[in-house]
């Protein structure tokens, strides 16, 4: 039995969570965009700029030796947080939609030809859609969505059908930013590789939540951004299998990818440089390596029970609240809670909310089509994470209490 | 002169707005225009009306009457509707000139409305504002 998670001296250490907006107390619930920073991060983002800051890989000097020291070993941090084989395979990016597009661009392209076939998530975010669409075009190839159920899942004999002779890839989200729904990725993922067939996952919802273990998935490519995993923004990772990342073309020319240059002969620099061209964010790579560092420290699986516990705390105040519809009613969830109120406007509770110091979401959150889905222009997303409070589920029921009394 | 918003000025809104020191009666007050703004039907609602917001989506027609460009606009969310009427309060049945010559940032300003409902939240308020001066300015020019 463990003791009660206390999140209340969790939020210490996140000194944005302590202000007030529009003369309330934050209550900050708009996790799935981005979760807050905890000092540790802050820290060691500014402790960067403040002591070592240098180029990476170039300087024949000692600031920047430390300086590659410290890329490097949140590269070596990255590896262990997923379990990957190894450190080639960590490749850093921007984030999640720049790993999508790399894949994209230097893997999908390749293999596809006119008649052949994408399968992707019909609850994907827009960044799991257009980069394969984008090459789609290219190659006359088509996207082809994965059909979701009434309660938010992905339907799996309905994929199982799609995933013929013409399918050269399936890419779908681990976690659900628009539902929270959790994927059963791993039988996902088998009945894709029985067909011959490679996975990406995009984790950008889950790295914050789940414990990630790319080979116990044995997923093909995964991708994640650090800003949803109390890291800073503009860093990302791109993990791959090492055969795909090998026989991949790069994807950006620049300094840093090049093993030689000449003007009738270019070889590439060798994993994972050769996917890294130009300076790489080296400060956010710190961060990232701070946010793994600090979440080593915390009991992630009673974070992951205390997040359960502000959903099941929200679903019961919900049914107080009338005119409350709840999407995204799949078994295996994320604390996501996406709600429309009959007879009010997504945006118009959002600002309501904002107005008594509540941050949400409200929108499509850039997953259009699942919004279709559900014959709604948008929801409204309360996302919880491992900061949020029992208090704070009652502050958010209070004002939507409030909300509703305007509307 | 029929039930428009026009039946506000300017002047009594930023009054009324100034009058209220919390912010649920200022959005009481800015919720009660948007039921007041006639709706746009349906069939209205094209494509080429549309001036999209982020979260958001807002429709805007015209016609010219005696000199006076008379304004339609309509939204699905009720915040927005009801900041469509404060625009509207400015810019309805006047002439292309006058609404040139409206100084919009400053009456914003006047409201006191940009420390809560700033036009660059993806409510559309700024395109709208903008669709409705360049509509302006082709009448100007004409
Ligand atoms: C499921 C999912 N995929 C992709 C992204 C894009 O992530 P980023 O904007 O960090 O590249 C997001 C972020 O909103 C997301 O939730």
């Amino acid at each position: 039995m463990s003791a009660r998670f206390d999140a209340e001296r969790l939020r210490g250490v996140f000194p944005l969570l302590a202000q007030e907006i529009n003369g309330k107390p934050l209550v900050y619930l708009d996790n799935a965009a981005t979760t807050q920073k905890p000092d540790r991060v802050i820290d060691a983002v500014a402790r960067y700029y403040r002591t070592i800051n240098s180029n990476v890989h170039r300087g024949a000097h000692t600031l920047s030796d430390h300086a590659t020291g410290a890329f490097e070993d949140a590269r070596d941090a990255v590896r262990a947080f997923i379990n990957a084989p190894s450190r080639e395979q960590v490749i850093w990016t921007r984030g999640t939609t720049e790993s999508i597009n790399l894949v994209a661009h230097s893997f999908a392209r390749g293999r596809l030809g006119a008649g052949d076939r994408i399968l992707v998530s019909g609850m994907a975010h827009h960044s799991n859609i257009v980069p394969w669409q984008l090459a789609a075009q290219a190659t006359g190839a088509s996207v082809v969505p994965i059909p979701v159920t009434d309660d938010a899942r992905l339907d799996l004999d309905a994929f199982r059908a799609l995933l013929d002779a013409r399918v050269r890839l399936v890419a779908l989200e681990h976690v659900s930013n628009a539902m929270g729904t959790i994927h059963p990725v791993a039988e996902i993922i088998a009945a894709a590789h029985a067909a011959g067939v490679p996975v990406l996952l995009d984790g950008a919802q889950s790295v914050g939540h789940l414990p990630v273990d790319v080979q116990a998935l044995d997923v093909d490519f995964y991708a994640f951004s650090g800003h949803k995993m109390f890291a800073p923004t503009g860093i990302g990772v791109l993990y791959g299998k090492r055969a795909w990342l090998e026989a991949m073309t790069p994807y950006q020319g620049g300094g840093e990818m090049i093993e030689t240059v000449g003007f009738d002969h270019t070889t590439y620099a060798r994993l994972p440089y050769r996917f890294e061209a130009g300076t790489p964010h080296i400060a956010g790579a710190i961060g990232m390596a701070a946010a793994i560092d600090w979440l080593g420290g915390i009991d992630r699986e009673a974070a992951a029970r205390h997040e359960d516990a502000l959903l099941a705390h929200a679903l019961e105040l919900a049914r107080e609240l009338p005119g409350f519809r709840l999407l995204g009613r799949a078994p295996q969830k994320v604390a996501v809670l996406s709600f429309v109120i009959d007879g009010a406007h997504p945006q118009d509770v959002g600002t309501l909310l904002d107005q008594q110091g509540v941050a949400v979401r409200s929108g499509h959150h850039c997953a259009q089509p699942v919004m279709s889905r559900f014959g709604v222009p948008g929801t409204v997303r309360a996302s919880f994470s491992l900061y949020n409070t029992h208090a704070e589920v009652e502050r958010l029921f209070a004002a939507l209490h409030k909300a509703r009394s305007f509307l | 002169m029929n039930a428009s918003s026009a039946a506000v000025s300017p002047q009594e809104v930023v009054e009324t707005l100034a009058f209220f020191d919390d912010w649920e009666d200022r959005y009481r007050y800015i919720i009660d225009l948007g039921r007041e703004l006639p709706a746009m039907p349906e069939a209205h609602k094209r494509e080429d009306l549309l001036v999209r917001g982020c979260q958001s989506q807002a429709w805007l027609d015209w016609r010219e009457e005696g000199g006076r460009i008379v304004f339609e606009a309509d939204s699905d969310a009720l915040i927005v509707r009801g900041l469509i009427a404060l625009i509207l309060a400015a810019y309805d049945r006047r002439t292309p000139r006058e609404i040139l010559d409206f100084d919009i940032d400053d009456y914003f300003a006047r409201l006191d409305l940009l420390r809560h409902i700033s036009p660059t939240r993806g409510n559309g308020l700024r395109a709208m504002v903008q669709r409705i001066r360049d509509i302006a300015r082709s009448l100007a020019m004409a």
